[in-house]
């Protein structure tokens, strides 16, 4: 490739742009005092970092091919660059902001770019004045640039090892308090020390923690022990598989005691909306009906819940939890028949925008005072009990874990049998081209009801049972983000796809979840989560293969000529 | 011949058809009660209309965003109401900041056509950016995958702009030239309410002028007939694209500024998002991809939702009507598209494209 100043130039000031935006918004600024590493590296600091990082890895990636130390240098020269817009945010700061100060103005600029601060100033300058620190910035850039291209320009083995020990380290760090409690659980109280101070990670853990995943990912011990499986003969495979699934299930029966309260608590919202994920996934994925107002169905199942145990004044026949549950599922049916009528005959945006509609309808509804007498208004239902069973009453997230296992692994095993049934490929003829599904013959009516009503039922059982872990509920809970949610999470893990559900859970809701402290910054990351996954892996995590062959362009023709080959085999 | 019309028709069409008789019951009865009571005078009922329109005009602005988009790229951008919040939230800023000094109230003319042009320019920018990073790699992607990103690019500005500008509530200072009651038909209605609707019907205008008039606006409608053949044609899609994504964030941007004389208070991060949705809900309403549709479907919105409420709520005896006001809105909505499934200016597009 040429020698072209451009691609250098781009690279450096997108790198530095990332590093310029996550400024702006305040992110390097919050993060400052929260140490990843010793009292030393902090995560804002890590903000700043990616910026530089970023740009040596681009530049290294386009002259990869060509002369390596040249590349090196080339990425040197886009670190300089990238700390360009880190320069122009000081001088921004300091020509708007620090002039102001103690001056008696129309306008404060401080007003408008809030996280323009001086000690936005001090931080990138590392504490150092802007004599000494300005150089110091460009000088940090470079090196970090110049690391960056060290991971790609070393023999891809070595890049390897480097990149995943920094992830691997960064990460801990990252999630340092939800590491260091499953730690205290697991292990004794003297080990958590050794390798957190405080809320950080020891520089020496860090360094040991580095280097284990640096070699393990080396020596491709992996890779090792999958080729090795590879080559065991079949029926031990078959009994590994058996082993494999046994400790998945101890796993799963354990996990909440290994992880704490908080992360049970967690978990119990990622099953939750694993539960709703299966739900939304038979109708959106199965049957290609775009459901923006799932979080309807989830809102009855919660209310009839609340209303048919709650011990309070609204509290109708004091039905306890497993009478009600089903009672809740039944009118979860229902309301997927009642909303699901009259949007038989939409299609497509409209469908989207309907069932958008009717999930708000519902939500006002539920919050007017009209209905207020009967399910609480914005004062919503307290005093809802929790579930008892066989004596063990299940107030501790851990109990209630294990019900929304209990219940996606009934949902995923009902949703499995119907995939594969005759209705399921109605379904799934039917969201390929409704006409063509017609003139086969399948009774459309009953085919898309059945979706939204099966749909439903799952999503307002798991309603029920958030009712019932909460305690008390009210309106806004159940607002179009939830729906939003379940959506994102069934693409992100994979359209159609259970295990994708799953996936998508433990990524959408869950890492939120472990995220807690970055408070506003999460739905950021969400938002940005979503766009980079959409852009680079549409298909999901886990997809399931039609559709992972149409997300990816390829021809169906293909897929016909393939055909026969793989019959004849 | 009566019966091989029943034999036609089935029972989905009759639950249908009783449903909208139903409707239509309700509202009349509803209408009927209000107007025998006499509840609010004729004088009410006419700040109520005139509300409507200027709420309706903000609403349209929107949906004409989100209707040349779907046109074009049959697909929902769901992030066009931060686009509105882009422009109004960065406005606010320039307002306080006039209105200090004095100037909006000694120019008010220059002073709003100002503002107009910063959130126009900044919409914009906001629009053109989201089109070129997060929708531009996506065009051939099948229709969910766009909006999932979409859906991430509205959490991504909303969050954005909270980092940049903070969390707290902005709000629009008052404009001393846009004070005060007008005789219209002999009804007093407030200055603010006209301005902001003769304004915006202006800017309606200007598109649809643009829209059959120029060159552009000729390759606009041809690369929304057929992207390929427009490409043959020799039609740069790419400009075309960045050009409707740029008149959408320009007219979002204005309603900005027009919802801020309109409604002051309650500028922040999170303002564009239901906006957004009744746009949206507006465009449909109108038949989205329908530029003319888009316009009365946002006014129709803002009529629906301030006479409503108080016009058929109230005259069947439901309390707190002004409550559930947006949950009119939806179920208008609800009952438009089961009436008519493509919209009221809709073509049957979507059997065909959808």
């Amino acid at each position: 490739m040429k020698f072209d100043w451009r691609v250098i130039i781009r690279n450096g000031l997108l790198g530095g742009g990332i590093a310029f935006y996550l400024s702006a918004i305040g992110m390097t600024e919050l993060f400052s005092e929260r140490y990843l590493i010793g009292d030393f590296f902090s995560t804002g600091q890590l903000f700043v970092a990616i910026g530089g990082l970023t740009a040596g890895i681009l530049t290294a990636r386009a002259y990869k091919e060509e002369n390596r130390f040249s590349a090196f240098l080339k990425s040197l020269i886009s670190g300089v660059i990238s700390s360009i817009p880190l320069l122009v945010l000081i001088f921004l700061i300091q020509v708007l902001v620090v002039r102001q100060i103690g001056e008696d103005v129309v306008f404060t600029w401080r007003d408008m770019f809030v996280n323009f601060s001086p000690a936005l100033v001090e931080i990138l300058t590392f504490g150092q004045g802007l004599a000494v620190g300005i150089p110091l910035l460009i000088l940090v850039m470079t090196i970090l640039s110049g690391l960056g291209a060290i991971l790609i320009l070393l023999p891809s083995r070595w890049g390897k090892a480097l990149t995943s020990g920094l992830i691997w380290t960064l990460g801990i760090g990252i999630f340092s308090e939800n590491v260091r409690s499953i730690l205290a659980e697991v292990t004794n109280r003297d080990f958590v020390r050794l390798v957190f101070q405080q809320k950080t990670l020891n520089p020496g853990a860090a360094l040991v923690i580095f280097l284990v995943v640096a070699v393990i990912s080396f020596f491709r011990v992996g890779n090792t022990i999958q080729s090795g499986w590879k080559r065991l003969p079949t029926p031990q495979q078959k009994q590994g598989r058996i082993v494999g699934i046994v400790l998945g299930i101890i796993l799963l029966i354990v996990l909440p005691w290994m992880v704490g309260q908080f992360l049970s608590q967690a978990l119990f919202l990622v099953g939750m909306y694993v539960m709703m994920g299966l739900g939304l996934n038979i109708v959106v994925g199965y049957a290609g009906l775009l459901d923006l107002g799932y979080v309807a169905f989830f809102a009855f199942g919660a209310y009839t819940m609340g209303i048919l145990t709650s011990t309070g004044p609204l509290g109708v026949g004091n039905f306890t939890f497993w009478t009600a549950l089903p009672i809740a599922v039944l009118v979860g049916v229902v309301w997927g028949l009642l909303l699901g009528f009259p949007v038989l005959r939409m299609r497509g945006d409209y469908l989207a925008i309907v069932t958008l509609g009717f999930g708000e309808i519902i939500r006002i509804l539920a919050t007017s005072n009209w209905l207020a007498p009967f399910e609480g208004g914005p004062q919503g239902i307290l005093h809802i009990p929790t579930p008892v069973f066989f004596g063990i009453t299940m107030s501790q997230p851990q109990q209630m874990y294990y019900l929304v296992v209990a219940g996606s692994i009934f949902i995923a095993f009902v949703t499995i049998r119907l995939r594969d049934s005759r209705l399921g490929r109605q379904w799934m003829a039917m969201r390929e081209d409704e006409d063509v599904a017609e003139a086969m013959g399948i009774n459309l009516v009953q085919t898309k009801l059945l979706a939204f009503s099966i749909g439903a039922a799952f999503s307002a059982m798991g309603g029920a049972i958030f009712a019932a872990r909460v305690g008390n509920i009210f309106p806004h809970s159940f607002n179009l983000l939830i729906s939003i949610n379940a959506l994102a999470l069934i693409i992100v893990g994979g359209l159609g796809s259970i295990p994708g559900v799953v996936v998508g859970a433990l990524i959408l809701v869950g890492l939120p979840e472990l995220l807690r402290e970055f408070t506003e910054y999460r739905l950021l990351m969400y938002g940005v989560l979503l766009i980079i996954m959409m852009l680079y892996k549409p298909e999901g995590f886990l997809p399931e293969e039609t559709h992972k062959r149409e997300l990816r362009g390829e021809e169906d023709d293909d897929y016909i000529e393939e055909q026969p080959v793989a019959m004849e085999a | 011949m009566l019966k091989r019309y029943f034999e036609n028709i089935s029972w989905v069409d009759i639950f249908l058809r009783v449903f909208q008789i139903v409707a239509i019951v309700v509202i009349v009865v509803g209408v009927y009660n209000t107007v025998v009571a006499a509840r609010y005078t004729s004088a009410q009922w006419a700040t109520l209309v005139f509300a409507g329109l200027a709420q309706g005009s903000i609403y349209a602005l929107i949906a004409l965003g989100y209707t040349l988009v779907y046109g074009i790229l049959l697909m929902i951008n769901f992030a066009h109401g931060e686009v509105y919040m882009a422009g109004a939230f960065t406005a606010v800023f320039l307002a306080q900041y006039l209105s200090r000094i004095g100037f909006l109230d000694s120019n008010p003319f220059l002073g709003i056509t100002a503002l107009i042009l910063l959130a126009a320019s900044v919409s914009t920018a906001i629009a053109v950016l989201l089109e070129r990073i997060a929708y531009r790699p996506l065009r051939n992607a099948p229709r969910l995958v766009p909006l999932i990103t979409a859906i991430g690019a509205s959490f991504t500005l909303q969050y954005t702009f909270r980092g940049l500008y903070g969390a707290e509530f902005r709000s629009y200072p008052p404009v001393e030239a846009l004070q005060g009651l007008v005789n219209v038909f002999g009804f007093e209605v407030p200055l603010v309410q006209l301005v902001v609707l003769g304004a915006a019907v202006i800017l309606m205008v200007a598109l649809y002028l643009f829209v059959e008039r120029t060159k552009m606006g000729k390759a606009m409608r041809a690369v929304s007939e057929d992207k390929d053949v427009a490409r043959l044609m020799g039609v740069d899609i790419d400009k075309v694209i960045v050009t409707t994504f740029a008149i959408g964030g320009a007219l979002a941007g204005a309603a900005g500024v027009f919802n801020g004389l309109f409604r002051p208070q309650g500028v922040y991060f999170f303002m564009g998002f239901f906006p957004g949705l009744k746009a949206f809900t507006a465009a449909v309403l109108g038949g989205i991809g329908n530029l003319p549709g888009a316009a009365i479907g946002g006014l129709l919105l803002g009529v629906i939702e301030s006479l409503f409420p108080n016009l058929i709520l109230e005259g069947l005896g439901i309390p707190a009507a002004n409550q559930l006001r947006d949950a009119f809105a939806f179920t208008m909505l609800v009952l438009i598209l089961i009436f008519r499934p493509q919209g009221i200016f809709g073509e049957r597009l979507a059997e065909k494209k959808a």
